[in-house]
């Protein structure tokens, strides 16, 4: 079942890509149908299951609190698409979008 | 030296041992045969052909001063373009990553260079690793040897048909969902995922974290054991890599297991699977039988695949798995914002969120909108109980499935696929028919466990025809043994595909 069209554009802004109302159309169909088969999990009694995050369950792996080598703030750098010194050069932070 | 391409990686680090051919040599055998695959194949997104032979030369001068480099000494290998490298670049196959040098080499990679490999280059991929046939690639689509009408498979579409090319003896790849496996039945090769946690993810782009994990693409199962070896092992750089000691898998693979037990899970033998498919899988059963294993039948009823009446397949695994991926998806690809690396919107922003929105719906190709999306929204405020938590609690159930078969045997035998490889476009239309690619392949990820996939024979129309054996947790040396041990009972091996692609 398509998901609603207001709905679509709602997950398109949480996950900042910004979407044609194309776009919104197509994954309206689509993400409906996949959230279809997500449902299929409601069939199962999952009442008493302890939730598996990972499949290994290490816990609590810790390092050595030593200073070790890092990047350096040109390698940092290298690939940054604006820079300004030794920092990462952006829009401004506060404006109108939600 | 002739014929170099034939030759499997560890006859080649043996020939090349023995003086009967320089790693210059076989690096330039490769070359070529990339040269005259190349225009058909379309597997590479880089070849690095200068450094590759400064590599080589530099193997080949210090054989000559008596050096022992290590058991990949002069062999040349590809490696996915989701692994990174200070040389070059790692594109994940992303119009968001097709300029990005890496500052670091993952610790796969430079544990192969440690060995003595020689790295061909990058090869093509799923965007992210997001997708089955490499046709999620923002670049160009990798085209299948046996056929070049069909899908390689995928994500690692690019290493299993540069493998089945021989444009390259062997490749890494990774798996998420299936993505090593998949593509290495789509194009008669064997490839193997290990256990999370044996090899570290560290240099991996990340797409699910707790489900990624790296592994070896080649000709036959004695080569995959030997990739396997050299990049496992624990790493302080990934904190999930298991602290296991790494046994020798390539001295051990050739030794046959006594009383082996073979499971067969009834689940994967239902109408889901092609005819042609399960006739290969019952012959894998009599090959194992007549190598003195018993097959035991076995059940993962949360792995079972469900047909309504009007054909659709569904199943609680494929659910389960892409809630778990997306999710980890949507937090990993997170990242790409166009401020730290990567691509950045040209258009004009007026604050920093227009231009992430732009930056991402530029970048990003519509699977990767798709799963990042849907991630987003199953780990919503309001949703995360009725789907990620859900899935999770699923996920117990799947593994738990896997624990209660090996009470009763030490591997199982399952298709790799429910059937060869598909033509070029027929499931991009619809995003729920390339998820179902992948029902025989992704209960494993979820539970952690090592598989191992390799040629069964040819179908009816000549395509390769994929098998896959699950093992529990750290039972690699289990895996490869069994499957050298179906190599040689059934003969079915190093498959060539059979028109050249020159």
């Amino acid at each position: 079942m398509p998901i609603d069209l207001d709905l679509v554009r709602h997950i398109g802004r949480l996950s900042r890509i910004e979407l044609t109302e194309e776009q919104v159309k197509t994954f309206s169909r689509q993400l409906g149908a996949i959230l279809g088969h997500f449902d299929k999990l409601q069939e199962l009694d999952t009442e008493n299951v302890e939730p598996m995050a990972h499949a290994v369950e290490l816990s609590n792996v810790l390092a050595d609190d030593e200073p070790a080598e890092s990047l350096t703030p040109d390698e940092a750098l290298a690939n940054a698409p604006q820079r300004d010194g030794d920092f990462f050069r952006v829009p401004k932070v506060i404006g109108d979008s939600q | 030296m002739s014929g170099v391409p034939d030759l499997s990686a560890v006859e080649l680090r043996n020939a090349i041992a023995g003086g009967d051919v320089s790693s210059v040599e076989a690096t330039r055998a490769y070359l070529t045969s990339i040269e005259q695959a190349e225009p058909n194949i379309q597997a590479f997104n880089e070849v690095h052909a200068d450094r590759a032979l400064e590599r080589a030369q530099a193997a080949d001068d210090g054989r000559a001063r008596g050096e022992d480099l290590g058991p990949l000494d002069g062999v040349p290998i590809a490696v996915k373009d989701n692994l990174c490298t200070t040389f070059g670049r790692t594109t994940c196959a992303s119009k968001m990553l097709a300029d990005f040098r890496a500052p670091y080499t993952a610790t796969a990679v430079r544990k192969l260079e440690d060995a003595g490999a020689v790295i061909l280059g990058k090869t093509n991929m799923d965007e992210f690793a997001m997708g089955s046939s490499t046709e999620h690639s923002a670049f160009r689509p990798t085209r299948n040897p046996w056929d070049l009408s069909r899908v390689p498979g995928g994500s690692s579409g690019g290493s299993a048909a540069a493998v089945a090319a021989r444009e390259a003896p062997a490749a890494l790849g990774s798996d998420t969902g299936g993505s090593i496996r998949q593509p290495a039945a789509f194009c008669g090769v064997v490839g193997f995922k290990p256990t999370y946690g044996r090899v570290s993810r560290y240099g991996l782009v990340a797409f699910g974290s707790s489900l990624d994990q790296i592994g070896p693409l080649a000709r036959d199962v004695a080569d995959c054991a030997l990739l396997t070896q050299v990049i496992s092992g624990h790493d302080p750089a990934d904190s999930t890599s298991v602290p296991n000691d790494v046994p020798d898998y390539a001295a051990s693979v050739h030794t046959p297991i006594e009383g082996l037990r073979v499971g067969w899970p009834k689940e994967f033998y239902t109408g889901a699977l092609g005819p042609g498919t399960r006739q290969a899988l019952e012959k894998a059963a009599d090959a194992y039988r007549g190598a003195g294993a018993q097959i035991v039948e076995v059940s993962l009823p949360h792995s079972r695949i469900d047909i309504d009446d009007e054909g659709n397949l569904s199943s609680y695994a494929v659910s389960c798995y892409y809630i778990v991926c997306m999710a980890e998806a949507s937090s990993n690809l997170a990242r790409y914002d166009g401020v730290h690396y990567g691509h950045r919107t040209a258009a004009h922003a007026g604050d920093i969120v227009e231009m992430y929105s732009k930056t991402r719906a530029e970048g990003f190709g519509e699977e990767v909108k798709r799963r990042v999306m849907l991630g987003t929204y199953t780990l919503s405020a309001g949703y995360y109980d009725a789907y990620y938590n859900k899935a999770l609690k699923v996920r117990r159930l799947i593994k738990n499935d896997f624990d209660a078969a090996f009470e009763r045997c030490d591997v199982l035998l399952c298709p790799a696929t429910p059937s060869p490889a598909f033509a070029f476009g027929e499931k991009t239309a619809d995003p729920i028919q390339m998820y179902l690619a992948d029902i025989y392949t992704i209960s494993l990820n979820l539970a952690g466990l090592p598989g191992l996939s390799l040629p069964a024979g040819l179908s009816n129309e000549g395509l390769p025809i994929g098998l896959q054996l699950i093992g529990p947790a750290l039972s690699e040396e289990t895996v490869l043994r069994a499957g050298r041990m179906y190599e040689l009972a059934s003969g079915v091996t190093r498959l060539t595909p059979p028109q050249k692609t020159a």
